[in-house]
Formats: structure tokens, C-alpha cells, sequence
């Protein structure tokens, strides 16, 4: 039998869950009576943030490189106003639109990427360029709000419900009621699953943690750095795409200011994930628990009802703070060890 | 080739812009063999260990390796491990936050079928690795667990499985305590008997005694010899490297011995230190003395002299000057206190190549001023033209940029420019590197000179025999530690040297 080895890297991941645990239990016993316990709750914390998963798990690999990308939210943006003005104005089908998004997200990684890796400027800067660009073009295709209604084949995907086999009540009504979720979220969990599996069971993924790690070091050991980051970027941007495409369903509209500081929650979930900002260490699967956790606060501020969803921002904030000092901490107890 | 030989070099040369780094340089190394490489910085050890890894690319010779026909020529380091020549150095080159295995493997993964990488397999590889090198690790460990020393063998033991022929430690001990020094030694004997070729470049003269088979010895790009170590004894190595044909050394008495016990201190420091560079000294200059330092380059001499003027700020003892006790945070502290220091890289440290010369030779005084009084321009001409003409510094004009000069009088300009802040105490660190023999005279007339007038100096060199000729007393460094002090009849060349190899017995 294998051990079970907990060193800091895994303490960082258990305490994200062990609080999303705690979050949650909370709010089943304080939110009980406005429907906290039931599991369409929790479902709908996946389903309104399945965009955010996708776009998450991409960040976090960019995080694990050491690298950054906050082109994420305005890429988001612009998927959002290509499809919807692609179906509404241009009359285009809306399969012809995904494939284009997801084209247009893997051209923006290479742009972005080849700047990052093979120029050596800084990703801050590189994708903050990107960040505006995005964003202005989502300005310059269209600037009023535009609904998606008339793509049916994008209709039915928006509006299909997968079951779930269990946990189906009977409300006041005496109408059944069974949970769902939405095609984004099954979508979202394979990104995660499929994420989590290329970062650890391929050599694509294990070169991103040691580019994290110690680039020199890779590169000396006879990785390619640049290659690597490059890919990592393009990976980024696709499931930004991905995560868009996700997004329209859950919104059905364009506008101009969707999506913003999106990348920032990808960000901070990431972190609250585990992932460490200098990188090499983290993983999609807290990334995950990260997003569920910046999602229960945000429900547990709603079902509050008296709140303004800005107190969202402060525990989030607050959580934050603490998970950065812990990392610190433990940083420290590692270096104290080893003398 | 001989089929007892990993690794020959023929010939090797290799120029860096005006310099000849490497002058028809050889070096064998057989199966089998610890072989230390050794000469001061700047013989020419780190350049030869990168042509022969790609680092650097070499314009002539050959290089042979036991396996493959015909000379080879390594494009870069990845080249060169294809090849069997693997590098581990001083900062140990691993990802931290993967495990051993898959350090030792990273790029090389075992696949399955379906091309993902198998970590079983890979973990077994890795135990079955460390086993047969007979260290204790858990390869499903992160590597940032394990100490340096650990960290390095597990470095060393990637390289070896990369089918190492040839395997070069840069400096591998430096970080290293002696525990963990004794195991690398144990290790790099497992090696040898394995028949792998080591290239061991150190600086530590007693590590080479405990480990090494055989010395080859470089000096300014120049081979000097390659020998047993039994050949070569310690005090022969230190003048192999230093250049000195020790049996003919003629022992020169310095001229008329001062007594300075009755003249004050004007320096006096005990106990300082600054971690990772020097440890603890005392030191004494008197006023009108000339002390100068000595030990192989990279001892700690410049690092002593840093100390004592603040450049590395000093973390432990007491410094007076002029018999009162002082705190230095700062160089600016040290030169309002009336001290000056020469750096002995002058291209990073001394000049400004882009301001002129009479801006070069102003600005210590500047800065000693502070940069709200700014020192009249009438006044910086007289200040220039004084010292243009006391150096005899050549130059077209004082406004010349002072990139424009040959080196020496680069050096004289800023030895000007130390003199022009009236110093009472003053470090040189190599003041005489790498300029003609009429100006080195010069300079060295110059330092007796200050001493006269009752300036006291500080005066590094690795030319012992200019030493002998400046210095009233030497202080001798070793391994970043001052370990003695020689004065009156020992101030031979011998009698440095000596000193300088130290012995087991001290």
C-alpha cells in the first residue's frame, strides 16, 4: 500500500477543503430553511461557474510556470460578443461561431505566448495587452447589449438539463423537483479532470512544474522552457475560449463589460487553491475547490439577503490574505527544516 | 586511442576579445580517474571546462571521448551529455519542487503505452538508482527535503545514469561541511572504481590531497604541467599556480626592516567578519605602514579589505580608527573616516567609462562632499591637472573619456582619484593587474611614497615578489579565513608560500 505522505504542498490543499467543507456545513445549518441543504444549491454553485472553471484551470497551469495571464476575463468578453453578434447580426451558425472562438482563443495563446516566451517580455505586460486588445474589439464588434434567441441548435444547448438520479423532492407545490446541471458544467469537469491528468502523467505537465520549479535548472536538465511556456499560454488562452463559450451559455448575451476581473477570480481561486504565485507547486483539482469556495461565498451573501454582494469581495479578499500568510508560513517552516 | 583514456584535449585555444583565454592547452584524463584541475581565476579552468561542454566554442584543437571516433565538438551542454560528458555544479541545477525520481529522469520519462509517463516505473528505476549508490533517500520525496549535500549526490547520480563517461564537478565542496564533503568523496571514489573520468576543479588545496589521482595545473590560459599527486606536493602546486619555478626562487631579504611598535594604530580591527565571505580577523595597520594581503585568489584578501571599508558590511567585531572605536555601515561612513579603496575589478567597480577622466578622478571627492556642494569647476581642472601630471597619467586631455585609455592609466586615474580625497588609510586590491612593468614600478614607488608621508595602505597583489617589495608586513588568507601573519625574516618568497599552502600540521 502506498503511504500517505502530507507535506506543505498537500497541508495547502486540505485546508482549502477542509474550509470549503466547513463553509458549506455552515451554511446548510444558518441556511437551512432558505434551501441551503438541498443539492440543486450546491449544483448551481457548478452551474454558474462553470465559465469560471474552464478559465481557472487554465490559469492555474500559467500560475504553476510561474507565469501570469490576466487577458482571461476580456477574452471572455469578446467570445461572448462574437457569438452573439455572429447569430443575431451576421446570421452565422452557431457551430461555425464555436470553432471560430476556440480558433481565435488558440491564435491570441500563440500571440501571447511567442511575446512571453521566445521575446522574454513579462507576462504581466504581454497580457495586460492583451486584457485591452480584447476588450476593445469586443467594444468595436458591437457596443449595446445583444441577446442570443434566434440559434436553436444554441437555444437547446443553453436550456439542457442533465438529471441527476437522486436527490429529486417534492416542493410546497407538490411538483417534483430534480436536480440538474447544465451541459457547461459536465464540460468544465472534464476540462478539470483532463488538466489534472496532463499535469500529472504527461511530459507536457511535468515540464510546467519544473519550468516553475527552477527554469534554469529545466532548461540545463535539457527541457524546453520556451517551448513549454508557450504551449502553456496557448493552453491558457483555449480554455479561456472554452470557459467563454461556457459563459454565453450561462448568459445568452454579449455585452461589453462581461466578464471583467474574471481573471482576477481565476486568479484568486487558483491561490486559495494552492497554487503558488512563484510557481512549480499546486493543481487543478484545488483550483477547483477554490472557484466552489469564492462560489459558496458568494451564495451563502445572497441567501443572507440583506447584504450587498460587495461583502462577497471581502471575504474573498480576506481569504486570500490568510491563504498568502499560510503559504508564507509554511515557506518558512520548509526553509527552518532544512537548516 | 588508448582504450585506458575517457578524455583527451589537444591543443585547445580560444580568444576573447583581446585576451587569449586558452593557449594550446592540453588535458588527459584516463578511465577511472579523479584528475583536479587547478590554477587561479583567470587561468583559464572555467574556460576549458566550457569548451569542452559547448558552453564555449573553441577555435582550435581536438577533444576525443573513449567511445566515439574523430574529434567532437559539443554544440551546448545537452550535446556534450549525449556525449558522456556531464557537468554538476556548485548550485546544485534540480527542480525543488519535483521528486528525486523525477529529477533524475525529467526528459527521459518511462511511457506507457499510450505515451503518458509511468511514475511506477520510474520510482523503481529511481530506488533501483540510489540503492546502487548506496544513498538513503525516498525517491517519491520532493527533492527540497533533502539537504545541499544530498541534493548534489542526487545531481551527480542523474548525470551518472546519463551514461557518463566523463563527469566534471565545478567547485562541488563549496557549500558543502565536512560530513558532507567526506560523502561526495566516498561517492566520487564508488565512481572511479566504476570507471567513470572525474574532472574535480576546486579551490580547497587539502580536498585535492584527500580525493585526487592526478593535477593538471593552467595558468593565464597556459598549461603548466599535468602531474601525479604525488609529483606535486603541495607547496610545488601553490608555485605551479602562482608561476614561480620554486627551486629558483632566489631569497631576497627586504631592505632595512621598520619597527613600527612605537608609531599608532591607525587601523584596528578585531574579530570581523561578514558571513559567506571572511570569517573572524583581527588586523593592525600602523600609521605610515604598509600591510599587505596574500593567499591565492579568492582566499578572502579582497573580501578583508571589503569588510574593513564597509563594501560587505561587517556583522561581527570592532573596527578603530585612529584609536577610536567606529561603526562603518557604509563606504560613504569609511570615507569620511579618511579611507580609500581600489577595487581590483576595475571595469565593474572602478571606472566609469563613460565620463571623462577629470570626472573620474573628481567623483570620490564628490561624494565625500555630498552632491549639494558641488566642487567648482576651476577648482576639479586644478584638482585633474595636478594628478594628470603627478601619475603622469597619458591622455589626450583631461575631458578624454576615460574608456579611451589603455588600462594602466585607467588605473592610475583612479588611483587619482582616491589620492584626490586625501586619504589617511588605503586599500589597493591588484592595483598592478594586467599593466606594464614600468607603470607597475611606478605604482609600487607611488605606495612607499603615501607610506612616507605617514599613510597607512593596504596592498593586495598576487605577485608576491612586488609584495616583498612594498609591504612591511603580510597578512596570509586562506579559505576565507586570515591564518597568519608573516613579517621580518619570513618575508621570502618561500616563506610566502609556505604560508600560503598552509600544511596539515597547522
Amino acid at each position: 500500500m502506498k503511504k500517505l505522505k502530507i507535506n506543505s504542498n498537500s497541508i495547502l490543499l486540505l485546508i482549502t477543503i477542509a474550509l470549503f467543507v466547513a463553509m458549506y456545513i455552515a451554511g446548510c445549518i444558518v441556511y437551512a430553511d432558505k434551501g441551503f441543504t438541498r443539492l440543486q444549491t450546491f449544483l448551481n454553485i457548478l452551474i454558474n461557474n462553470a465559465g469560471l472553471i474552464c478559465i481557472a484551470a487554465g490559469t492555474t497551469c500559467v500560475m504553476l510556470t510561474g507565469g501570469i495571464d490576466i487577458s482571461v476575463g476580456s477574452v471572455v468578453a469578446m467570445d461572448c460578443m462574437i457569438l452573439a453578434v455572429g447569430i443575431e447580426e451576421w446570421g452565422w451558425k452557431s457551430q461555425t461561431l464555436i470553432l471560430l472562438v476556440l480558433v481565435i482563443g488558440i491564435v491570441f495563446g500563440v500571440v501571447q505566448g511567442y511575446c512571453i516566451a521566445y521575446l522574454g517580455i513579462q507576462p504581466f505586460i504581454v497580457t495586460m495587452a492583451g486584457l485591452f486588445f480584447a476588450r476593445g474589439m469586443t467594444a468595436v464588434i458591437c457596443t449595446d447589449q445583444v441577446s442570443i434567441v434566434s440559434d436553436e441548435f444554441f437555444v437547446k444547448l443553453a436550456n439542457f438539463k442533465i438529471n441527476m438520479p437522486f436527490g429529486a423532492y417534492e416542493n410546497k407545490k407538490g411538483i417534483l423537483q430534480v436536480p440538474y446541471v447544465r451541459i457547461t458544467v459536465i464540460l468544465a469537469l472534464i476540462v478539470v479532470v483532463l488538466i489534472f491528468l496532463m499535469l500529472k502523467y504527461t511530459r507536457f505537465g511535468r515540464s510546467i512544474y519544473a519550468v516553475g520549479g527552477n527554469s534554469q535548472s529545466a532548461e540545463l536538465m535539457g527541457l524546453d522552457v520556451r517551448k513549454t511556456k508557450m504551449k502553456t499560454y496557448v493552453l491558457a488562452s483555449f480554455l479561456a475560449s472554452i470557459g467563454g463559450i461556457c459563459y454565453c451559455l450561462n448568459t445568452m448575451c454579449g455585452t461589453t463589460t462581461q466578464g471583467t476581473g474574471l481573471e482576477m477570480d481565476a486568479i484568486s481561486s487558483a491561490v486559495i487553491g494552492g497554487t503558488l504565485l512563484t510557481g512549480g507547486v499546486g493543481n487543478v483539482f484545488g483550483t477547483l475547490i477554490g472557484v466552489l469556495i469564492n462560489g459558496t461565498i458568494s451564495t451563502l451573501v445572497k441567501s443572507h439577503g440583506k447584504l450587498v454582494s460587495s461583502w462577497a469581495n471581502i471575504v474573498t479578499a480576506i481569504l486570500l490574505c490568510f491563504f498568502i500568510v499560510l503559504q508564507a508560513v509554511l515557506a518558512k517552516i520548509k526553509e527552518s527544516k532544512k537548516a | 586511442m588508448d582504450s585506458n583514456i575517457a578524455l583527451t584535449m589537444r591543443g585547445i585555444c580560444m580568444t576573447f576579445p583581446g585576451v587569449k583565454a586558452l593557449d594550446n592547452v592540453d588535458f588527459t584524463l584516463k578511465k577511472g580517474e579523479i584528475r583536479a584541475l587547478m590554477g587561479e581565476n583567470g587561468a583559464g579552468k572555467s574556460t576549458l571546462i566550457k569548451c569542452l561542454t559547448g558552453v564555449n566554442k573553441f577555435e582550435a584543437g581536438e577533444i576525443h571521448v573513449d567511445g566515439i571516433e574523430g574529434p567532437i565538438v559539443n554544440k551546448d551542454t545537452m550535446d556534450a551529455q549525449k556525449k558522456g560528458i556531464s557537468t554538476v555544479y556548485q548550485e546544485v541545477n534540480l527542480c525543488p519542487n519535483l521528486s528525486v525520481a523525477e529529477n533524475l529522469f525529467i526528459g527521459r520519462e518511462p511511457l506507457t503505452k499510450i505515451g503518458t509517463v509511468n511514475r511506477r516505473k520510474m520510482n523503481q528505476m529511481a530506488a533501483k538508482l540510489m540503492k546502487d549508490l548506496d544513498l538513503d533517500i525516498e525517491v517519491t520525496r520532493n527533492l527540497e527535503e533533502y539537504s545541499l549535500a544530498l541534493q548534489q549526490m542526487i545531481a551527480i547520480a542523474r548525470a551518472v545514469d546519463m551514461e557518463c563517461k566523463v563527469l566534471i564537478l565545478d567547485e562541488p565542496t563549496s557549500s558543502l561541511d565536512d560530513s558532507e564533503v567526506e560523502k561526495l568523496f566516498g561517492m566520487m571514489i564508488k565512481l572511479k572504481k566504476q570507471g567513470v573520468g572525474i574532472v574535480f576543479v576546486t579551490h580547497f588545496l587539502e580536498q585535492v590531497y584527500a580525493v585526487c589521482d592526478g593535477i593538471t595545473v593552467l595558468r593565464n590560459g597556459t598549461l603548466v604541467g599535468e602531474y601525479t599527486v604525488e609529483e606535486l606536493p603541495r607547496v610545488q602546486l601553490v608555485a605551479a599556480m602562482m608561476g614561480k619555478d620554486f627551486d629558483d626562487l632566489a631569497s631576497i631579504k627586504p631592505e632595512g626592516t621598520m619597527d613600527f611598535s612605537k608609531v599608532p594604530l591607525q587601523i584596528d580591527a578585531k574579530g570581523l567578519s561578514h558571513a559567506g565571505t571572511i570569517k573572524p580577523f583581527d588586523l593592525e595597520i600602523h600609521k605610515g605602514e604598509v600591510v599587505g594581503l596574500t593567499g591565492l585568489l579568492g582566499s578572502g584578501r579582497s573580501e578583508l579589505a571589503r569588510a574593513i571599508y564597509g563594501a560587505d558590511r561587517a556583522q561581527t567585531g570592532t573596527l578603530k580608527v585612529a584609536q577610536k572605536e567606529v561603526k562603518i555601515k557604509s563606504p560613504i561612513d569609511a570615507m569620511n573616516l579618511g579611507m580609500g579603496l581600489l577595487p581590483d575589478d576595475r571595469k565593474a567597480e572602478g571606472i566609469i567609462g563613460d565620463l571623462s577622466v577629470r570626472e573620474n578622478i573628481i567623483l570620490a571627492m564628490q561624494a565625500k562632499a555630498g552632491i549639494f556642494k558641488k566642487i567648482p569647476m576651476s577648482k576639479q581642472i586644478e584638482i585633474a591637472d595636478k594628478y594628470i601630471e603627478m601619475l603622469q597619467i597619458k591622455t589626450a586631455s583631461k575631458e578624454t573619456l576615460i574608456k579611451r585609455l589603455s588600462g594602466g592609466n585607467q588605473q592610475k586615474a583612479i588611483l587619482a582619484r582616491w589620492l584626490a580625497t586625501n586619504p589617511d588609510f588605503l586599500i589597493l586590491d591588484e592595483p598592478t593587474r594586467g599593466i606594464d612593468i614600468g607603470t607597475k614600478t611606478e605604482i609600487q614607488k607611488l605606495v612607499i611614497k603615501l607610506a612616507q608621508e605617514g599613510k597607512s595602505l593596504i596592498f593586495i597583489s598576487s605577485e608576491i615578489e612586488e609584495m616583498l617589495r612594498t609591504c612591511n608586513r603580510m597578512a596570509v588568507l586562506r579559505d576565507g579565513a586570515k591564518v597568519g601573519e608573516i613579517s621580518g625574516d619570513d618575508m621570502t618568497q618561500e616563506g610566502v608560500m609556505h604560508a600560503i599552502a598552509g600544511g596539515a600540521h597547522e
